[in-house]
């Protein structure tokens, strides 16, 4: 079977299982040994990991240095950059040195606003001076060139290809919603192989978005990941609902969470069923799960959905 | 219009307190559209600055004057007998006027009275927002008129990100329009979705403040 890069999740998907990809959040500290320990929690749950670009615009260990640790202890990164703080210079000389130190999956995203600040629970950098000189789709052309055509967005060539497997991300419930289909086959047209949709509650206006995809052809030509978010309260639930732009919750999983007489127990049922309609849907080749700080939960969950041992063994 | 706000009078004062004559000095133009540098203002900051400055104990005398234009040579040069008497100026013009000033009247001590911020309209009374970024490659023609330069939290190219909100609003400001999302909206509109489509390769940023300090020479003007 060809692939381009040979990633493990590369050859998960090329190989028609359904895939199972599992955020890992660096520290807002230097200590190695925090990621080493996520390390030792998630390895064998997951074909690949993200590893976040100091998401929420909170300073963290960097991607790069973060996925670095995860590929020593045995775990794939997907290392994620986004273009709030690198211009295309500096994304490009991360990239080469990023494959030099064995990345071979990375996620374009354009980044959370500077002025995101850890959604007001941290300081932050509001004052920041932000860079966006190119956004995400344009740093997957970038990505595709260095790896397809060895040369540089400028159009100087680079002594050999760097060769990554690209992902996007997928906002399906954002408005404009009619227009997140097109912006889809924009990112795929710029040559990304994989995407990851922002996380998914609302499943019947899920299967409807992925459906429009379908329809136009997208599912095909890249692999479809749904994201899943651990829920572990209805206040969670009802925050994200509110504030986080894209993510459509319904009344109904609210109320589940609210009458649960152990929440915990009702988010990890909820999740179960998320990621049981997602294989159901012929458009979507895996899942992206989430337990925003509190990785532990990963592996029961993942095994109760039936989804160890993987494949391979990275 | 070039859009500034007054600084905080404690900044002005700070500024002012060691010298015993000031000229302040305010621009008719885009200042006085947006009520930080006219006439009106430079009358209404004037008393204010000398009695801050009467109660921290410094008696400092404040003459003002307002040009038509702060970034024009010739109306510049109406300050001169002014400037000459005063110990420091204090422009409430835009940075540019500010300069001018400073340029002029070297060694005499110029000081901006205003933060000059942003290229804006006045959408209503006491309400102005930004339009242009002056980036120096105008993308206006294909995105409908809205630009998402000066006007997208993130300056994209290639359509809305993920943080656009239920309600339309960008997730910086709830108050302020994803500008994408109103660029889609017309471009259905229009019946022209399909030219949203289309890449938009990476931008060249070098014929704006990127590129280093502008200068610009036309041939034509120079005979």
């Amino acid at each position: 079977m060809k692939t381009l890069v040979g990633s493990n999740l590369e050859r998960v998907l090329a190989e028609g299982h359904f895939a199972v990809t599992a955020e890992v959040g660096p520290p807002r500290g230097p200590e190695a040994e925090v990621v080493k320990k996520k390390a030792g929690i998630l390895r064998g749950v997951a074909d690949a990991y993200n590893v976040t670009d100091n998401q929420t615009a909170v300073v963290r260990m960097s991607s790069i240095a973060a996925s670095k640790i995860l590929l020593q202890e045995g775990l794939e990164p997907v290392m994620q950059i986004v273009c709030r703080d690198r211009n295309r210079i500096a994304i490009q000389s991360d990239l080469l040195g990023a494959w030099a130190l064995g990345m071979r999956n990375v996620l374009c995203l354009s980044g959370d606003h500077q002025s995101a600040g850890a959604g007001g629970k941290l300081n932050g950098h509001p004052g920041a001076k932000n860079v966006y000189d190119i956004d995400s789709i344009q740093l997957i052309s970038v990505v595709k060139g260095l790896r397809d055509e060895a040369v540089q967005d400028g159009g100087d060539s680079i002594s050999s290809a760097a060769p990554f497997f690209i992902g996007a991300a997928w906002t399906p419930l954002g408005p404009p919603e009619k227009f997140r289909t097109i912006r889809l086959a924009k990112k795929i047209n710029a040559g990304a192989d994989f995407i990851q949709t922002q996380a998914v509650y609302d499943i019947k206006r899920f299967s409807e978005a992925v459906r429009r995809a379908e329809d136009m052809g997208l599912a095909e030509k890249t692999a479809i990941l749904a994201g899943i978010i651990i829920p572990r309260s209805a206040g969670m639930l009802r925050y994200m609902n509110n504030n986080v732009p894209g993510i459509e919750v319904p009344d109904e999983l609210i109320g589940r969470m609210k009458d649960a007489a152990d929440p915990h127990e009702e988010g990890i049922k909820i999740t179960l069923e998320l990621i049981d309609a997602a294989r159901n849907l012929s458009g979507i080749k895996g899942v992206h799960l989430q337990a925003i700080e509190a990785e532990g939960l990963l592996p029961d969950v993942i095994k109760a959905a039936g989804l160890l041992p993987r494949p391979h063994v990275y | 219009m070039i859009f500034a706000e007054w600084k905080p009078i404690a900044e002005l004062i700070e500024k002012l307190k060691p010298y015993k004559k000031v000229l302040l000095a305010g621009c008719a133009t885009c200042v006085a559209e947006c009520a930080a540098g006219g006439e009106k203002e430079v009358e209404t900051l004037a008393p204010l600055l000398r009695m801050a400055l009467q109660k921290q104990g410094h008696t400092v005398e404040i003459v003002t004057a307002t040009l038509d234009k702060q970034c024009e040579w010739e109306f510049v040069e109406q300050l001169a007998e002014q400037a000459a008497e005063v110990d420091a100026i204090m422009s409430v013009a835009c940075g540019i006027g500010v300069q001018a000033l400073a340029e002029r009247f070297d060694p005499k001590p110029v000081y901006p009275g205003v933060n000059t911020s942003a290229l804006t309209i006045r959408e209503e009374a006491g309400l102005w927002a930004g339009r242009c970024a002056a980036c120096g490659d105008c993308v206006l023609g294909e995105t409908f008129g809205y630009c998402p330069i000066a006007r997208c939290a993130k300056s994209l190219l290639n359509g809305p990100c993920g943080g656009t909100r239920k309600s339309g609003k960008c997730e910086v400001n709830e108050d302020v329009d994803c500008i994408w999302n109103l660029i889609v909206e017309r471009a259905y509109e229009r019946g022209q979705i399909e030219s949203l489509a289309e890449p938009k390769r990476t931008k060249n940023w070098s014929n704006s403040g990127h590129g280093g300090p502008k200068r610009v020479i036309r041939e034509d003007l120079r005979q």
